[in-house]
């Protein structure tokens, strides 16, 4: 048993502080559970969100010494206890109270994408064929749980607040599994260079370093379609080869 | 979207609640891309000590115009305007430099290390303003691919230097042999090779473009290698800068006569 000294912002949109609270911690506690001791020995209206427990629904995001992360997945044991230990929300995001945001952009983001489209039937029966090789691309890409983690850390929403220009590497992931998909046939590239913003994504990948489901989102998500985008508008052969065609 | 508190919200250069050494890893990529960019720059003005024996430095390569035995038309072009410095690295450094300067590894390094765009991850930035990738001059980085296809072209080139690096002469006879130089130029193939093959266009262009690759097992094949070697590919940039400017830096002090050759056989 260890007495540690947590530092929780504590606060709504109009302004806040980061309050000191200690609290006894021991082996295998992760910051979620602290916090929680917290909440019950001496902060009862500390607004928390948190569901599973383990690292699956992505409610508990918030930034832990600074880094986006899951609070039910961070372990006290690897913190450096000799300091306070820093929580606070996620940034990209409006504040509602203390550790709690309001990410609710992201749905109405997500319902812009176009949906999934399959190719007409391989059967007579209405069914499809695919090979297990051609889904393995995109099953990466379906571990995501929403955490947002890599939407806070992303400079463009968190730093330039490019919300309306940018869709964030969320979606990136999101549209890279439909646009990948072996019987998607639905054309994405247009949204994906002018409504969605792609160019906006500068590959420094902080995306990929806190992603909690250690999904390759740059390189596999985001510079793919990247690359997607470039045969479509600024591959100059290509562009020349299409015009020539009357394409 | 800013209804975060200002209060919570650090804002100025370099400002975050990072307590670790964040600054570290962009203040190495700033420290050795810098240093290789003035090496190369540096030797590429030098325009001598690019050759000794069978070796041809691969800042120099391919010699298109120049003094030594490797050039491919001759010596300095009379064409060449009088008042610009002559070396044959200029008529070919553009090409590797345009294409490590696209590369998706490097680019989201140095915008990182000397840029500060992002310093670090959730570290804040010295500018409000931004455009990224999404207009000039940024937007160019598109064209990655078409120095990529120069780039595989040098590798065939550079792989001919190391054909021509097993090859010495002795009083007017050629005999086969291995030196030091020959490993040296061999291996700054083989660290290029692992990063040109593992770029992110080519991956895209051998494969990524489709979404049922089983139906092309060749394709489905390259496409695999290509992905593995994309997995590292910073490791591969990295070993490859580093090798060759040393590669470079051999052949120099060979000619200048600092260090001698080790035949092997
Ligand atoms: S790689 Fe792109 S999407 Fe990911 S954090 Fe960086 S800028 Fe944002
Ligand atoms: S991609 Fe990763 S970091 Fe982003 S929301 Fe999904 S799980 Fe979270
Ligand atoms: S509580 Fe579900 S991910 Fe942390
Ligand atoms: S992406 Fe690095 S060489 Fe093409």
């Amino acid at each position: 048993m260890t007495r540690a000294t947590f530092s929780i912002w504590r606060g709504d949109r109009g302004g806040g502080r980061f309050e000191d609270y200690q609290t006894d911690v021991s082996a295998g506690m992760v910051v979620l559970d602290a916090v929680h001791q917290v909440q019950a020995e001496s902060a009862g209206d500390m607004a928390v969100r948190w569901n599973c427990k383990s690292g699956k629904c992505g409610s508990c995001s918030a930034e832990v010494n600074g880094m986006p992360k899951l609070m039910c997945m961070t372990r006290i044991d690897d913190l450096d206890l000799s300091q306070p230990v820093k929580i606070e929300p996620i940034k990209a995001f409006p504040l509602l109270k203390d550790l709690v945001t309001d990410v609710s952009w992201n749905y109405a983001v997500k319902k812009r994408i176009k949906k999934f489209k399959p190719r007409t039937p391989d059967a007579s029966d209405g069914t499809w064929r695919i090979s297990q090789q051609d889904v393995d691309r995109v099953q990466e890409f379906r571990k995501c749980i929403e955490c947002f983690l890599c939407q806070d850390v992303c400079h463009v929403l968190r730093e330039h607040n490019k919300h309306d220009e940018f869709i964030g590497p969320r979606f990136f992931v999101y549209t890279a599994a439909l646009d990948m998909h072996p019987l998607d046939v639905e054309d994405r590239l247009e949204d994906l260079k002018k409504t969605d913003g792609i160019g906006y994504c500068n590959i420094t990948k902080c995306c990929t370093v806190v992603c909690p489901e250690n999904i390759t989102i740059t390189d596999n998500a985001i510079i793919p379609l990247k690359e997607r985008v470039v045969d479509r508008f600024y591959d100059p052969l290509r562009l020349l080869w299409r015009k020539m065609m009357g394409k | 979207m800013t209804s975060t508190p200002d209060s919570l919200i650090r804002q100025g250069f370099g400002a975050t609640s990072r307590s670790d050494t964040w600054w570290l890893k962009p203040l190495l990529t700033f420290g050795g891309l810098g240093a290789f960019v003035v090496y190369s720059t540096w030797a590429a003005f030098q325009a001598e000590h690019y050759h000794s024996g069978p070796y041809l430095s691969p800042f120099y390569s391919p010699e298109l115009f120049g003094d030594s035995t490797h050039a491919w038309f001759g010596p300095k072009p009379s064409w060449w305007p009088g008042m610009i410095p002559w070396s044959p690295a200029f008529l070919i450094l553009w090409a590797p430099g345009g294409f490590r300067l696209t590369c998706y590894y490097y680019r989201g390094a140095y915008y990182k290390s000397f840029w500060a765009d992002p310093p670090a991850c959730s570290v804040a930035e010295p500018r409000k303003s931004y455009r990224g990738e999404n207009s000039l001059p940024l937007i160019l980085q598109n064209i990655h691919r078409y120095f990529l296809y120069i780039a595989l072209m040098f590798i065939v080139f550079l792989a001919h230097d190391t054909w021509k690096a097993m090859w010495f002469e002795n009083a007017g006879t050629k005999s086969f042999g291995i030196g030091v130089g020959t490993i040296v130029l061999m291996l700054n193939v083989v660290f290029l090779g692992g990063y040109t093959f593992g770029c992110h266009s080519l991956r895209h262009l051998v494969g990524g473009f489709m979404n049922r690759l089983s139906k092309h097992p060749v394709r489905q094949k390259v496409y695999s290698c290509v992905s593995c070697l994309n997995k590292r590919h910073q490791v591969w940039a990295w070993c490859s800068l580093f090798w060759v400017g040393f590669s470079d830096f051999y052949v120099r002090m060979c000619s200048m006569g600092n260090w001698s050759d080790w035949r092997l056989f």
